[in-house]
């Protein structure tokens, strides 16, 4: 087991995260925040809060419009304050600098600002209607790129495709077609870590430490806002306390913090308590009509699903996520027929943004839990069913797509055999259910990494990849360590920071060690390459004569540490080596831009139990599967699977945002439950498939957000096969299931 | 109403406590929390601020050997007590066994929980020499984690605490 680079840090409570950085003369920043979902805002006087001894900066959207306040991925629809609307109650609206954060705090209610309410969109069924009011009104007049946004509604994107002629399809007699709603709750990410800032100015320009996935994001977005060259907004990501995708996209809390930096002249830090985060991001919530048709051979003909996606007051990635969640509803299945409308709706609530796996926990809730049902009508085993359906490796689950590049008939064989799938419990209150699914990761170039080989043969790496607890600096350690044969104690690799080191887009979407991990393996390569040279120079011998070996350079005669090479070379002032690995779109790794580049497989299967009194489920067992390629760090890879499905019980059995008239009334952990000890399955298991066919270094591909994905599916299944009831809404809390017996038996 | 606001305004309270066996004498002011002293008085930032509603854990620390979250724990009560942090934890630079253990099970990943979650492992294991994974479970609930899974954090504690019984009889740890 190769330990995290990062273990003694963590342990001793050394670790450096955005919130643990003090800076002299540091003020503190705390966000006004709307507490209506929806209201014009007729004026806003900071006066009153300027007064405030303590106080050294009130600002609202007035003060920003010397900047490009305006934010958005696809479309720039978000001011970073509050400028003629709110549009969820928890929106920033004006923002406080001051001594102590106490101060701040209580400036803020002193800033006086006047609403004027308007009708709340506050769900799926009110955005959807035509009488809806319209979160968006100038919708048609915002810049977008990549987004089709409807205006004059609150479709903020729609993903469509069709395959064959579904219809026609279903109306054969032979073929027995079942139709269901489902829906997903809105879910919160709940890193341990809020989100935090710490930003200064001089007068070489933007200095801001940040919990981030994305540093050069936040460098492209302040240099944007503030008219700022981008070498002159730096952006220094520290250990980051969990991101899920909760730290992704950004919107307030940097521009604030920059800006209340520049009006005082002072480092300024932000930190958001969780019900500030709670307020920030967050999974779409779904509702979907489905149909899916299969022969009475069990073949599957075909599958329909008109899908909502509830993307908040903001549109964030919702394209993105609707195109994704429209790909998933679809399993990998061979269907001849495909019709997937899939709509990112904009209501009155917190934006929603990326989240593990996006869009396809609730894509696979409807998509597998109706292949279950199916399954039943037609008198098939849920696991012969998959079988005589599943894609063969090297098929692609549509035209266009990249043919799968992972065998299922094999995940399922294997996790059905590690859970004796065949064997039913004889206790009544006990049920097995399974539920697969692929993920089309966004994992793509661009990527750049740079190799520093130092004078004593130690190894800088540097790159924009954030470690957010997935292992990135440990595991682009062993690639780098393995590309030279050395000590992985010899590599270090850089918190990013936009400064020194190269671009690398995101951390997410599992594209850290497949892509950043090729650029890293080729800078490392380059520095080898440049090496070698140095020494056939210097020696003045045949480059092929010369061999590389654990960090030594031999030809023969002599066996020297690469090291000494770049002494001599230096004239015995030091000096080092640099070598650079560029990944682009459509090149390397990306010939053919086929997309994805490589699959997330999704296998669970589960054993649960069912307290018939109260309604209560266990899960005794759960077999998860994925194909990784290659397990880079093996244990690494299994607390990645791990966290996974424990997130996945999560939202199965208990996580929900709950709102009622626009207002979040679960905000705080202590309402919003999350997994906690007690959750554990009485056993685990992972099957890792590694056949060393991915894209990235050794053979790897990404992975992380598969495990996350069929659990709640796997679990309706199973609590579908031991009550007779089969569940469309999540979560699968005590009282409904209970509930849900209780009238089922009623009925019967 | 009068807005008080500024540095020195409330009357501080003179205590003395121990912490991670130095002794110190400090004067804080009255609704401070334990967690805000720590970090921002005394600049030990290994003790994390999550939930603000003592669920999490992360801001636990021992207090007389309890597991405390000091989120919700007033910085002036721990006056004439013992207080132990993360970083106090390790003697002489030499890991703690539960510490090592972390290590060793991978029991962490962002590592935003564990030095909480090591403190509270620490009061239980200082009470329980031979929990069972049970207690171990029960115990533990107080303290959250949403990278790992829990089932390595588990195992850690399992192995710290054969550790720790070796130790504790002078023999090697199987």
């Amino acid at each position: 087991m190769v330990p995290r680079l990062d273990s003694r840090a963590k342990v001793t409570g050394a670790a450096i995260y955005t919130g643990d950085i003090f800076l002299p003369d540091l003020l503190y920043g705390r966000i006004l925040r709307s507490p209506l979902p929806h209201a014009r805002v007729k004026s806003v006087n900071t006066t009153p809060a300027l007064k405030l001894p303590g106080v050294r900066a009130v600002l609202c959207h007035r003060d920003l419009r010397e900047f490009d306040a305006v934010v958005g991925t696809y479309i720039n629809d978000r001011p970073v304050l509050a400028v003629d609307k709110v549009r969820f109650s928890g929106e920033p609206v004006a923002v406080v600098a001051a001594e102590r954060e106490f101060i701040a705090e209580e400036a803020l209610r002193l800033i006086e600002v006047e609403y004027e309410e308007l009708a709340t969109v506050s769900d799926l069924e009110s955005a959807k209607s035509p009488q809806t009011p319209l979160v968006h009104e100038d919708l048609g007049s915002y810049r977008t790129r990549a987004a089709r946004p409807v205006p004059g509604t609150n479709i903020l994107h729609v993903a469509a495709f069709e395959v064959g002629e579904v219809d026609a399809a279903f109306s054969d007699p032979d073929v027995v077609v079942v139709e269901d709603e489902f829906r997903f709750p809105m879910i919160f990410h709940y890193s341990l870590e809020p989100h935090t800032s710490v930003a200064r100015t001089d007068s070489d320009g933007v200095t801001i430490w940040t919990s981030t996935q994305s540093p050069f994001s936040v460098r492209d977005m302040l240099a944007r806002i503030f008219r700022l060259p981008l070498n002159r907004v730096r952006v220094i990501t520290p250990y980051v306390g969990g991101g899920f995708g909760s730290k992704s996209q950004t919107s307030s809390i940097e521009p604030l913090t920059v800006a209340l930096a520049f009006k005082t002249g002072r480092p300024v830090k932000i930190s958001y308590s969780v019900t500030e985060a709670m307020l920030t991001s967050r999974r779409l919530g779904m509702s979907c009509r489905i149909r899916t048709g299969a022969k009475r051979d069990g073949t599957l003909v075909g599958r329909e699903c008109e899908m909502y996606l509830d993307n908040g007051a903001y549109a964030m990635i919702g394209p993105t996520i609707a195109d994704k969640a429209a790909n998933r509803v679809v399993g990998p299945y061979r269907f001849p027929n495909l019709k997937v409308r899939a709509h990112a709706v904009y209501t009155n609530t917190v934006p929603a943004g990326s989240f593990r796996a996006v869009g396809a926990p609730q894509a696979v809730w409807a998509g597998e839990s109706q292949i279950d049902i199916l399954a039943a009508k037609l008198g098939f085993d849920p696991l012969e069913f998959r079988r005589r359906n599943v894609l063969r490796k090297g098929e692609a689950p549509r035209p266009g797509m990249r043919p799968l590049d992972g065998d299922f008939r094999m995940m399922l064989d294997r996790a059905a055999e590690v859970i004796q799938w065949n064997q039913r419990p004889t206790n009544p209150n006990r049920a097995k259910g399974m539920a697969i699914a692929f993920s089309d990761p966004g994992a793509a170039p661009p990527s750049i990494a740079l190799a520093r080989f130092n004078c004593d043969g130690s190894l800088t790496i540097l790159v924009g990849s954030a470690e957010i607890g997935q292992g990135a600096q440990t595991v682009l350690s062993q690639v780098a360590a393995g590309e030279l044969g050395i000590p992985i104690e010899k590599v270090y690799v850089a918190p990013p920071d936009t400064l020194n080191g190269p671009f690398d887009p995101r951390t997410s979407s599992s594209r850290t060690t497949t892509v950043t991990g090729t650029a890293v393996q080729n800078a490392v390569r380059d520095v080898k390459n440049q090496l070698l040279s140095m020494a056939s120079r210097v020696w003045r011998t045949d480059l092929d004569s010369l061999h590389w070996s654990e960090g030594n350079i031999s030809d023969g005669a002599r066996c020297v540490p690469a090291s000494d090479v770049v002494r001599q070379v230096f004239g015995g002032e030091g000096g080092e080596v640099i070598g650079q690995g560029v990944v682009i779109p459509g090149a390397g790794i990306d010939v053919g831009g086929y997309r994805p580049l490589f699959y997330e497989s999704g296998v669970g299967m589960v054993e649960i139990d069912v307290d018939p009194n109260t309604g209560a489920v266990k899960v005794l067992r759960y077999v998860g599967a994925a194909d990784i390629g290659k397990a880079i760090n093996l244990a690494q890879c299994h607390g990645q699977e791990e966290g996974a499905v424990m997130q996945g019980i999560g939202h199965t059995f208990f996580e929900e945002m709950r709102y009622e008239d626009g207002q979040l009334v679960n905000g705080t952990l202590a309402d919003y439950r999350v997994p906690n000890f007690l959750d554990l399955p009485e056993a685990q298991e992972t099957i890792f498939i590694e056949n060393l066919d991915g894209p990235g270094p050794g053979g790897a591909k990404g992975m992380g957000e598969g495990g996350i994905i069929p659990v709640a599916a796997a679990v309706g299944n199973a609590l579908a096969r031991a009550t007779g009831v089969r569940f469309r809404d999540l979560p699968l809390r005590p009282d409904r299931v209970w509930e849900s017996r209780v009238v089922a038996e009623g009925k019967t | 109403m009068e807005l008080h606001a500024t540095r020195d305004v409330f009357k501080r309270i003179p205590i003395q406590f121990t912490i991670n066996g130095k002794q110190l004498e400090a004067e804080v002011e009255p609704h401070k929390t334990l967690l805000d002293f720590i970090r921002e008085d005394l600049l030990l930032t290994g003790t994390k601020r999550s939930c603000d509603v003592q669920v999490c854990g992360a801001c636990t620390v021992l207090v007389n050997g309890l597991a405390v979250s000091s989120c919700t724990y007033l910085a002036f009560e721990a006056r004439g007590k013992q207080v132990l942090t993360i970083e106090g934890l390790a003697e002489n630079n030499k890991l703690h066994p539960i510490q090592q253990s972390f290590i060793d099970r991978g029991g962490f990943q962002c590592g935003f929980c564990t030095p909480g979650m090591i403190m509270a492992a620490k009061s239980l294991l200082d009470r329980v020499p031979d929990p069972s994974e049970e207690e171990i479970k029960l115990y533990m609930k107080g303290n959250l984690c949403r990278c790992t899974g829990y089932r390595s954090i588990v195992e850690a504690i399992q192995e710290a605490a054969r550790k720790m019984r070796a130790n504790k009889l002078g023999i090697l740890a199987p």
